[in-house]
């Protein structure tokens, strides 16, 4: 059997369904749209039984494009996902606003359970249903009470999906009937008067023992303090940030050494040969490029869910949302814009919160501009070859001051590309808030690691498999070339070798670096030659920025191997040096002052990162976004390049 | 006394008399305003911007331009 799970937000119809289903969900697609379609398993004896979530939802007619879903699958009995059975979770102590929707539902006809949950709450408030009274208006549904946060009425819950009430055609009242998706005013008629309706009965449901005397919560009055409000965000980003950036290098660090000592022992173990080396400088590497992200997604989504289940999230949107609506952002564009900082993947995937598509679709196109953890090797090494360490203005670093110069300009351009793309991209919805801030609540562990779990499998599944076949591709271009080419080369290098009595290392790097050179990617920069040297770049950066489109790190990992020089993995001292030394055809310095600060321009801007792109895929189920984002993306890095190019010439 | 919801002070209280006509308005009535309720202004986002207020015990946030479009009356002293 099919069920749907519906409610309003903030009614813990996620704690009911973490209730009812424990491990056993799984994430897929509704058919169109960018919702995530959670299901789980219900099993009741041998029985099993499918539970759909839907998104939550104030009422039956669609408000944005992803709401529709609610709509086209409950009322349109020939949908793949019309299900035999819904359960409705509903919020007791806010009573007539979560009647209004069950209601609406209750008229569809299809088996029904009316969850009603947060009894506690409403105890608190001094407000009690009367489920007598509440069972009289809707006589054909399943009435339970559950406090989901604290699993109680799951047995009662599963008793109810065993034994369905049948539907013999009552309606919630006799001259309500549930509008068409696209006609808004019969829409309005039709919640107007269930309203009207329900103003009459819901005195007999509901018992207000004392009119609770409401005060802006103590809490509220210094979480949105126009001084505290924005210091204690800070303060909690700060520790965020702690996390992601410094702690999770320990598990990253380890990610790395562990794959790399993989790949070691298998070209080691096994027999040379094509399967070997695919395996090992392309699969492998590959797996664990994705691996590398998990730490920072994971802890990520592991505060978002702390913000988010305390009722703090609501709150910093709150207060950011005047500040970011003129770049056609939303309040809650910020964690996904901070994020960033750290890794564009978490911070695209936790835009999702932003419930109108528009705001979202610029959160996400511009986040990559943030400069993020994996620039910042690439930033490091340019710093130290053409900025020199000296002090201006009394106490500042040029060097340092650079560096931070970098971020702004990321930042900086991330708000104004933000502003163009308001203007083009086109909405049929308008933007807006009307959120509601839930009270503050201590946090479910439990919901909270079943939100972390899922993030992970979906980045890694959906993700991961772009990214996996990227890496193979790019290793099966840095490996082959044209017939014989490379063979070739190799052996002149040898042969050199001999003659020049080159030290084993010597020799192996100068092979690896022909090898490079010879192959199709080495070709490739060749052939982009002519188009990079306005911009100051030779077809060595040329490669390295191909190979870098794997993720913007590996850049010095490439140069590295161009200029046959070990890999030390550290200060990259010999690289610098070889760097330094190398000269132009007219003995000038290849990495001048110009060429060096062009190349930092490119990478503020240039969407160098494959995973980045498979998550925006991933995100807003298409390739048109993701490819406007290259685009876009790569019009602004080679245009900053070659102005900063001209202006430092 | 009618006014718009986005004039009304921070503690003050209110009924609504009528949402004015824009395409937001079944979205505001399923949120539970609609005429006749009462409703009571918070607080409000450091810039004046958005506005939250109490809807029969729960707290919702409300852009400003969205609070224009709700008029409301100033709640008399006793209600029958």
């Amino acid at each position: 059997m099919k069920i749907a799970l519906l409610g309003n937000p903030n009614t813990g119809k996620s704690s009911v369904f973490n209730m009812l289903t424990g491990m056993r969900q799984h994430v897929g697609n509704f058919p169109g749209v960018t919702v995530d379609k959670k299901t789980g398993i219900i099993e009741i004896g041998k029985e099993e039984h499918e539970l759909v979530d839907f998104p939550g939802t104030y009422s039956l007619y669609p408000r944005s494009k992803d709401e529709e879903v609610v709509y086209t699958n409950l009322c349109d009995p020939k949908n793949e996902d019309y299900p035999d059975a819904v359960i409705v979770v509903v919020d007791a102590s806010n009573l007539e606003r979560n009647l209004l929707f069950f209601s609406q539902v209750y008229d569809l006809q299809i088996p029904i359970i009316l969850a009603l949950n947060m009894t506690d709450v409403a105890k608190r408030q001094n407000k009690e249903v009367k489920i007598e009274e509440l069972q009289k208006l809707f006589p054909e549904a399943t009435i339970i009470e559950t406090i989901a946060r604290v699993k109680l009425g799951k047995q009662q819950l599963l008793e109810a999906i065993s034994s369905l009430k049948e539907r013999k055609g009552h309606i919630f009242h006799k001259d309500i009937t549930v509008a068409s998706s696209l006609d808004i005013s019969e829409q309005e008629l039709d919640t107007s008067k269930r309203f009207t309706y329900l103003k009459e009965v819901i005195g007999s449901i509901e018992k207000v023992t004392k009119k609770e005397e409401r005060q802006a919560n103590r809490w509220d009055r210094i979480l949105v303090h126009p001084v505290f409000g924005y210091l204690i965000f800070s303060i909690i980003l700060l520790i965020i940030f702690q996390f992601i950036y410094v702690f999770a290098s320990i598990p990253m660090d380890f990610i790395d050494g562990a794959f790399a000592s993989l790949s070691q022992w298998m070209t080691d173990s096994l027999p040379e040969g094509v399967l070997t080396n695919l395996l090992t400088q392309g699969i492998i590497p590959g797996i664990g490029g994705i691996a590398i992200f998990v730490p920072q997604i994971a802890l990520l989504f592991f505060f978002i869910a702390i913000l988010e289940e305390t009722g703090y999230l609501s709150r910093v949107v709150f207060i950011m949302d005047k500040l970011m609506r003129p770049f056609g952002l939303n309040g809650k564009s910020i964690v996904p814009l901070l994020s960033s900082v750290a890794c564009a993947i978490p911070g695209i995937m936790s835009a999702r919160t932003i419930s109108d598509w528009k705001e979202r679709l610029i959160t996400i196109l511009v986040a990559p501009l943030m400069s993020c953890s994996a620039r910042i090797p690439v930033y490091t090494i340019l710093i130290a070859l053409v900025i020199p360490s000296k002090t201006v203005f009394g106490f500042m670093n040029l060097q340092g001051l650079v560096l931070f110069g970098l971020y702004g300009l990321g930042l900086f351009s991330a708000l104004g590309v933000a502003i163009v793309l308001k203007w083009f991209i086109k909405s049929k919805d308008k933007g807006f808030l009307m959120l509601e801030m839930p009270s503050y609540k201590m946090p479910r562990w439990q919901n909270i690691g079943m939100v972390v779990v899922e993030k992970v499998k979906l980045f890694i599944w959906d993700a991961g498999k772009i990214i996996l076949s990227i890496s193979i591709i790019l290793w099966a271009l840095a490996s082959y070339g044209p017939s014989g080419r490379i063979d070739d080369a190799v052996a002149k290098t040898e042969q050199s070798a001999k003659e020049n009595n080159w030290s084993e290392d010597v020799k192996n790097q100068s092979i690896a670096s022909v090898k490079l050179e010879n192959s199709y990617i080495g070709i490739l920069g060749k052939t982009i030659e002519p188009v990079i040297e306005p911009i100051g770049y030779d077809w060595k950066i040329g490669i390295s920025l191909i190979t870098s489109f794997a993720a913007r790190e590996v850049f010095v990992g490439s140069m590295a191997t161009i200029y046959a020089v070990g890999d030390d993995g550290e200060q990259n001292l010999p690289l610098i040096e070889k760097m330094r030394n190398e000269k132009r055809a007219d003995g000038s310095p290849v990495f001048s002052l110009a060429t060096g600060v062009s190349l930092m321009v490119f990478y503020v801007f240039a969407m160098q990162c494959m995973a980045t792109l498979a998550v925006v895929k991933r995100e807003t189920k298409t390739w048109k976004w993701p490819l406007i984002q290259v685009a876009y993306m790569g019009v602004l890095a080679y245009l900053g390049a070659w102005i900063t190019f001209i202006l430092l010439s | 006394m009618e006014s718009l919801l986005s004039n009304i002070k921070n503690g003050e209280q209110v009924i609504i008399r009528k949402l004015k006509d824009s395409i937001f308005k079944v979205k505001m009535m399923e949120m539970g305003l609609v005429e006749g309720k009462k409703l009571e202004v918070l607080f409000r986002a450091p810039f004046g911007d958005p506005i939250a207020i109490d809807v029969d015990g729960y707290t919702l946030s409300l852009r400003k331009d969205e609070a224009q479009l709700i008029i409301v009356d100033f709640q008399k002293a006793s209600k029958a």
